[in-house]
């Protein structure tokens, strides 16, 4: 089962890291994404999968799966809703500034 | 007590002080307070001279990094205590004359503030015995002086001549550390006087010479010695003061210091004494035929001080045979020339100190410095014409002044070589004292510059911008006091000697006695006198015949100065470094991210695999059911789907199909809370990007070159790998020990069931409080995001 899930894990970093590396604005968000998706699964399985019960204590069992990862992945899914929301603004304003959604063409001044 | 220490906390405490006194002080000058520093600390050290004389020496330590060695340890000895003297005397002189020179529209608060910094970070130098401690004072003068000489920022050389001098000396600087270091890697200590005693053990250690050279380089470069020299005439950008105390009087002699403190360290050593004495002569030679060129005063006194630096430093070098000789008649012969080093030292100090100033008045009076303008001043400036007069025959070792009394002894000390059998002296020893006598006649050449050029001759008026007139009589107080100190020196030299010199000698070399003379200004005619009787002569035929002789100067081609070859180095290096980093920093987001992945597949992921970390095992994976491999096929599909999306919508769709998916997954996982979480994130996010999508451009397919394509695909394709085999690699080991054992205690730790609840809520609060900032910093990005109306003011020329 964990093989299986890295498996797809690698897939979808692959995914997120071609659409990274494009020059389109939106693929670029839409592979960051898709990069924390990759990320939580990743989390959530190096914990181990499966080992337990739900991690609520008083159930009649005595073995959790981990809940650490699970509290981690949790900050993550909340603070990667906030930089997705943040960084689609951007480029919502960037393409109202700039009248373009490619990175090519969005430069940094030559200050030198 | 920690006196001493305080001693060096003074000024800086002072320095830190002077910016908020000096707005309360009205009309008063603030150098009349920070006066009292130095005149405070120079009776001080006055008050130590018994003590120090009789030969005692006082040690403080105070804490500082004592498991590596390294603690604020100062000794006051002989050698210090004459350094320090000359440090806090030549302060109280400086500050007193800049009173009067600097005028008020000049930022009176960062002068001194810098003037106290410098004077601590120097008192450190001379006071440390922890090599670590004395470094970091050694960097803080380099940077006092480049405040102090970019203290007129405004002129375009007073910058060039500060980055030119912290760049020679700051690299100086640098590679003294690297000896220091050597020297503890070598004796396990960085106390100097430690070092002293057990490296004679390392003679024959790999890192002997190493540290020797590394440490000399320090010096040299400080000391403005042979080929470093070129920071000095630069740096007389700085105002006269500060050229008069940092530049001829104090921080240059930091590298004199060095060499004195390290010879008990590497005296003895052929390769120590070759190399002191010699750069040490060059530098006199050269800085001497330099200076008889200038036409500006300044620049000619820098040249001179080189010069007189090198002559310091070659006597340091010829001192260092002393302790080869060891404790006996000759080891008490030879170390006359280290006598003679400190002798000079204050000497040199009292002269140049007279002549700065007196420049400084003639700049100050006339309103210019080039002696092409000068001429004739004696009448209008009688009392710096004698200052000046009494300078200028001192420094050309005439007698009645003190510079007599110490060349004579460098004479002697350089004609003492030719009996000397040690080094391989025998065969070129003749050199020292023919390089020493043709340097002293050129010395006497430029000191006659400077007077005749100055103060004789015609006066021309039309050439001047002010009409001379004598200062007011503030700022001839410090110059008279020097030239009173000149005369002084010379008919009670013995005063000096026996309560510094004497004491100070046996810092520079321990355990030779005797070595210390009685001086005497007359020895019956010896060699030393028909070397001066020389030197007169033939400085009077060079120096009324110097128009028939320097042509000689032009046959030095403009381009092969060391100037020349710094200013090409620092050139190419700007440029190259520019062209170097253009050529990657190229403004393009996605080469940015390239390189990002990039390090990390073949740096990160090229590392582990060449180190064999990678290990599979899936022995231990938990069972596989039907909807999970179901569910993974789903997913994989979507996303590879996403790359070959034809519309926004349908990219949009998938990428929700991941996120529902892997809120399935977090069920499947025992992870309801997950699941919760993600299935409202997703929804959130989705309508999210479909509102913002409906204001952005349409889809378009990818429009990059194919061969960008396949770079990136390689390195999506190759980073995907990197991650599979890293995750499968931790899941077959099992380094450590879970730690999450101890939140199953939530419910008697928090009084929380739900575990996940309790980490976020109780053990990890403080974590999620952040991250509620986080969201908030969010919100308030897109909520100015998307109400910032960019102004459009006057459209600007875009060309």
């Amino acid at each position: 089962m964990e093989t299986l899930i890295i498996i797809l894990v690698g897939v979808l970093t692959a995914v997120a890291i071609y659409l990274v590396l494009s020059r389109n604005l939106i693929r670029v968000i839409l592979g960051t994404a898709i990069l924390s998706h990759a990320v939580h699964l990743l989390i959530l399985t190096m914990g181990g999968l499966k080992t337990g019960t739900v991690p609520l204590l008083g159930e009649a069992e005595t073995v959790y799966v981990d809940a650490l990862p699970q509290a981690l992945i949790l900050t993550a899914i909340v603070i990667s809703f906030a930089v997705t929301a943040f960084i689609l603004v951007l480029a919502y304003r960037a393409y109202q500034e700039l009248g373009t959604d490619d990175l090519e063409e969005m430069r940094g001044a030559n200050d030198e | 007590m920690y006196l001493i220490i305080s001693a060096i906390l003074l000024p800086f405490a002072a320095a830190a002080l002077i910016p908020f006194i000096h707005n309360k002080l009205g009309r008063l000058n603030i150098g009349w307070l920070a006066l009292a520093a130095p005149l405070s600390l120079f009776a001080f050290f006055l008050y130590q001279i018994p003590a120090v004389s009789a030969g005692r020496t006082f040690k403080e330590t105070l804490h500082w990094l004592p498991s590596i060695g390294i603690d604020m340890t100062v000794y006051l000895d002989g050698l210090s205590l004459i350094m320090a003297l000359l440090i806090t005397g030549m302060g109280s002189l400086v500050i007193l004359y800049s009173i009067y020179y600097l005028s008020s529209t000049d930022s009176l608060p960062h002068f001194y503030a810098y003037l106290m910094l410098f004077m601590g970070a120097m008192l450190g130098v001379v006071l440390s015995d922890n090599l670590m401690v004395l470094y970091v004072f050694w960097e803080l003068t380099s940077i006092s002086s480049f405040l102090l000489i970019a203290f007129w920022y405004h002129r375009k050389n007073s910058r060039a001549g500060a980055q030119k001098s912290l760049l020679i000396t700051v690299f100086g600087g640098f590679a003294m550390l690297a000896g220091f270091l050597m020297l503890h890697m070598m004796t396990g200590t960085f106390s100097v006087r430690q070092i002293a005693v057990e490296l004679t053990q390392y003679t024959s250690h790999e890192l002997f010479y190493p540290a020797m050279f590394l440490v000399l380089l320090g010096a040299f470069t400080k000391s403005a010695q042979f080929p470093f020299h070129i920071w000095l005439p630069d740096a007389m950008e700085a105002p006269t003061p500060v050229s008069a105390y940092l530049h001829s009087a104090t921080m240059v002699k930091a590298g004199i210091y060095l060499v004195a403190r390290f010879t008990p360290v590497f005296g003895g050593n052929s390769a120590w004494f070759w190399t002191v004495t010699l750069v040490g002569l060059i530098t006199l030679f050269w800085g001497a035929f330099c200076a008889i060129r200038q036409t500006d005063l300044k620049a000619l006194l820098a040249y001179s001080t080189i010069s007189q630096l090198g002559l310091i430093m070659s006597l340091l070098g010829l001192g260092s045979a002393a302790i080869h000789a060891g404790d006996s008649t000759e080891g008490a012969i030879y170390g006359l020339a280290s006598f003679a080093a400190l002798f000079h030292m204050i000497n040199h100090s009292t002269f140049k100190g007279a002549l700065f100033m007196a420049v400084g008045i003639v700049d100050h009076q006339v309103g210019t410095r080039d002696i092409r303008r000068l001429g004739g001043l004696m009448a209008f400036l009688p009392f710096t014409f004698t200052i000046a007069l009494i300078g200028s025959m001192s420094m050309a070792g005439l007698p009645l002044f003190n510079g007599f009394l110490s060349k004579e002894m460098f004479f002697t000390a350089s004609l003492q070589v030719l009996d000397m059998e040690i080094f391989g002296l025998g065969n070129w020893g003749w050199i020292i004292p023919v390089i020493a006598w043709t340097a002293s006649v050129l010395t006497f050449v430029y000191c006659a510059i400077i007077v005749f050029r100055t103060f004789f001759g015609a006066h021309k008026p039309e050439k001047l911008d002010k009409i001379p007139v004598e200062p007011p009589m503030g700022m001839l107080i410090s110059p008279a006091v020097l030239a009173i100190l000149i005369v002084a020196i010379f008919f009670f030299p013995n005063v000096l000697g026996n309560h510094l010199l004497r004491p100070a000698l046996s810092g520079v070399l321990p355990g030779i006695t005797g070595a210390a003379p009685h001086i005497e200004a007359w020895h019956g005619f010896i060699p030393e006198l028909w070397m001066t009787v020389g030197i007169i002569v033939f400085g009077s035929i060079l120096f009324i015949s110097f128009r028939k002789w320097k042509g000689i100067y032009n046959l030095i081609p403009a381009g092969w100065t060391f100037n020349a070859a710094y200013t090409s180095f620092l050139n190419n290096l700007e440029k190259n470094s520019r062209y170097f980093t253009s050529s990657y920093m190229t403004g393009h987001l996605p080469h940015y991210f390239t390189y990002i992945f990039s390090f990390f597949v073949f740096v990160a992921g090229g590392t582990l695999m060449w180190s064999g970390a990678f290990h599979i095992d899936v022995s231990n994976d938990s069972p596989l059911s039907v909807y999970e491999v179901l569910l993974v096929a789903v997913m994989a599909t979507a996303a590879v789907a996403i790359l070959f999306a034809k519309s926004r919508v349908s990219a949009i769709l998938l990428n929700g199909v991941l996120g529902f998916s892997i809120a399935i997954f977090f069920v499947l996982f025992r992870a309801p809370d997950l699941a919760l979480t993600q299935l409202v994130i997703e929804t959130v996010t989705t309508v999210l990007f479909l509102v913002c999508f409906n204001h952005l451009p349409d889809w378009r397919k990818e429009n990059s070159l194919k061969h960008v394509k396949v770079r990136n695909a390689i390195i999506a394709v190759t980073g995907g790998l990197t991650i599979v085999l890293i995750g499968l690699s931790v899941n077959s080991t099992d380094m450590f020990e879970t730690i999450s054992s101890f939140y199953e205690n939530s419910y008697e730790l928090t009084g929380g069931d739900n575990i996940v609840n309790a980490i976020l809520g109780d053990f990890r609060a403080f974590d999620t409080m952040l991250e509620g900032l986080v969201l908030f910093i969010a919100g308030i990005g897109v909520f100015s995001l998307i109400r910032l109306k960019v102004r459009k003011g006057p459209k600007n020329d875009e060309n």
